[in-house]
């Protein structure tokens, strides 16, 4: 009789395999309940001091949290207007594999790194400030926004493609019309994401002198002013959130106006 | 047969090598009437009509229309030539996220430029025109209604009011009461044949019902294997003959 269920014997030895290495690295790395519990006491300290949190630099504070919102929002815009052009060219079902081939290699560069490391290189290159970090974030952008934008196209119907092809219309106007609205909503997805994504990870390129609240932050933990990076943190915490809801009104600018509310359905 | 609108002269093609779809097709489509062309499912038809406006590159043979073989343009000239062929798609293929307006004018592509139709900037006349093509196909007040809020058999009026907005010399039809129902079918036939008629333009639509084909078509041709293998009258079509398009006798008592 033949088993109903044939064993995977790949997969039980990737299981074994993969068990032995996470004991192995954990014992490499000491990673041990005895040494948790020691950091625990000290983490106990250290919370202690942060509370309660006081602002003693409100000017640093405000001026930081305000170059990290323009570097975000800077980082997006560019990102968004450089990543639609080359996620075009990215997408295989639209282009010839000389168009496809230079974009996805870009793409693939552009998500290479993380934003901290292409930072750093962006300070040695044009100099501490928050252009650094404008243009580090611009290229995270381009690499997230640019991939998805192709992988959309890619999925996109091509009915309605041969459909405004058939009409005789150029190039530029198969995009426009046959393309485009297919893809709309989800890219306003991917710029919101990626709005918020940049407001968060502006907060961190200061770290290492790209500019925004993250130097700040820095130098605070640094002096020990632990109550002051407290602040640092609440504050970071509630541009997030007026980040979140700056993005939810944008969707809902280019979104909701646009869809077909259900009420509107007409069925014969 | 010189005043033909359409001539096809032994059209071939094979998307694998060795396996013509096509083998041979020679058709003359006059300047006007309604052509239906019938057939099993995979005998072609549908290529058929995709090597005319070239949405499928043939493999071989000649589509004169308008004074040029269609079969040889590309770029530019192809799309000018485009331009005068009107299309209708069984899934009515239109824009789905834009508005019925927009995918009526959509039918105008060819003429306005990128930017302009981009800015929705169209020229006054295919506005108004658009407008009276809505009322025309039964869809008054539609116009800012997004194409995806439409039935079945109003997508394809709207996919009908876009071909026709192009002014064109020839409308194509392939399957377009296919995802219809049977009230539905009969009245978006009566519709083709009509606007057909209007505009002289002839108009060639595939089907898969023979009684519709039969009740719209000034011609029938019938399609078994990549050949013809009929052309004439709805009154030609007897039983043999149906028997010979479509294979088996079983279905026919």
């Amino acid at each position: 009789m033949s088993a109903a269920f044939r064993p995977n014997w790949w997969a039980r030895g990737g299981w074994i395999a993969l068990a032995i290495y996470v004991v192995y690295a954990a014992s490499r790395l000491e990673f041990t309940w005895a040494r948790f519990v020691t950091g625990l006491d000290n983490g106990a300290r250290f919370l202690g001091r942060m509370f309660p949190p006081i602002i003693a630099q409100p000017d640093t504070l405000v001026s930081g949290l305000v170059e990290s919102l323009e570097i975000a929002i800077l980082a997006s815009f560019l990102g968004i207007v450089l990543a639609l052009p080359i996620g075009l060219f990215a997408a295989r079902n639209l282009m010839p594999w000389w168009a496809t081939w230079p974009a996805r290699a870009l793409i693939a560069l552009c998500r290479s790194f993380h934003p901290v490391i292409v930072a750093i290189v962006f300070v040695k290159a044009v100099g501490f400030g928050a252009l650094a970090g404008i243009l580090a974030l611009t290229v995270a952008s381009i690499g997230f926004i640019g991939k998805l934008f192709a992988e959309a196209i890619e999925e996109i119907s091509p009915r309605q493609v041969e459909a405004v092809r058939a009409t005789g219309a150029p190039f530029a106007s198969v995009i426009a019309y046959g393309v485009l609205p297919q893809v709309f909503s989800r890219f306003v997805g991917f710029a919101t994401y990626q709005l918020d994504s940049n407001l968060r990870n502006s907060t961190m390129v200061g770290i290492v002198g790209a500019g925004g609240i993250g130097g700040t932050l820095f130098a605070a933990f640094q002096r020990f002013d632990y109550d002051f990076v407290c602040a640092i943190l609440i504050s970071i915490i509630a541009m997030i959130m007026v980040g979140e809801l700056l993005a939810r009104w944008v969707r809902g600018v280019f979104l909701e106006r646009r869809a077909g509310r259900p009420s509107e359905r007409v069925d014969e | 047969m010189t005043d033909a609108a359409l001539q096809i002269r032994g059209l071939v093609k094979a998307y694998e090598r060795n396996r013509p779809v096509l083998r041979g097709i020679d058709l003359d489509i006059a300047g006007e009437g309604l052509t239906a062309i019938i057939g099993p499912s995979g005998t072609g038809k549908s290529t058929l009509l995709r090597c005319i406006n070239r949405l499928v590159d043939p493999t071989a043979g000649e589509i004169l229309f308008d004074g040029v073989d269609l079969a040889r343009l590309g770029g530019k000239a192809l799309r000018r030539a485009r331009r005068h062929i009107g299309m209708v798609f069984q899934e009515y293929n239109l824009v789905e996220r834009l508005t019925v307006m927009e995918n009526l004018l959509s039918g105008r592509l060819g003429y306005v430029s990128p930017l302009k139709a981009w800015l929705r900037r169209y020229p006054q006349a295919d506005v108004e025109r658009a407008f009276e093509l809505l009322e025309k196909v039964g869809l008054h007040g539609f116009a800012g209604q997004r194409a995806d809020s439409l039935s079945g058999g109003q997508r394809q009026r709207v996919g009908i009011a876009r071909a026709v907005m192009q002014r064109p010399k020839l409308l194509l039809a392939d399957e377009p009461t296919s995802s219809l129902d049977p009230k539905t079918s009969v009245e978006i036939m009566q519709l083709m044949r009509e606007l057909g008629r209007e505009h002289r333009v002839p108009v060639v639509v595939n089907m898969h019902d023979v009684g519709l084909a039969r009740r719209f078509a000034d011609r029938i041709v019938g399609m078994s294997e990549g050949s013809i293998v009929y052309d004439g009258p709805g009154a030609g079509l007897d039983e043999r003959m149906l028997e010979r398009i479509y294979g088996g006798e079983d279905w026919l008592q």
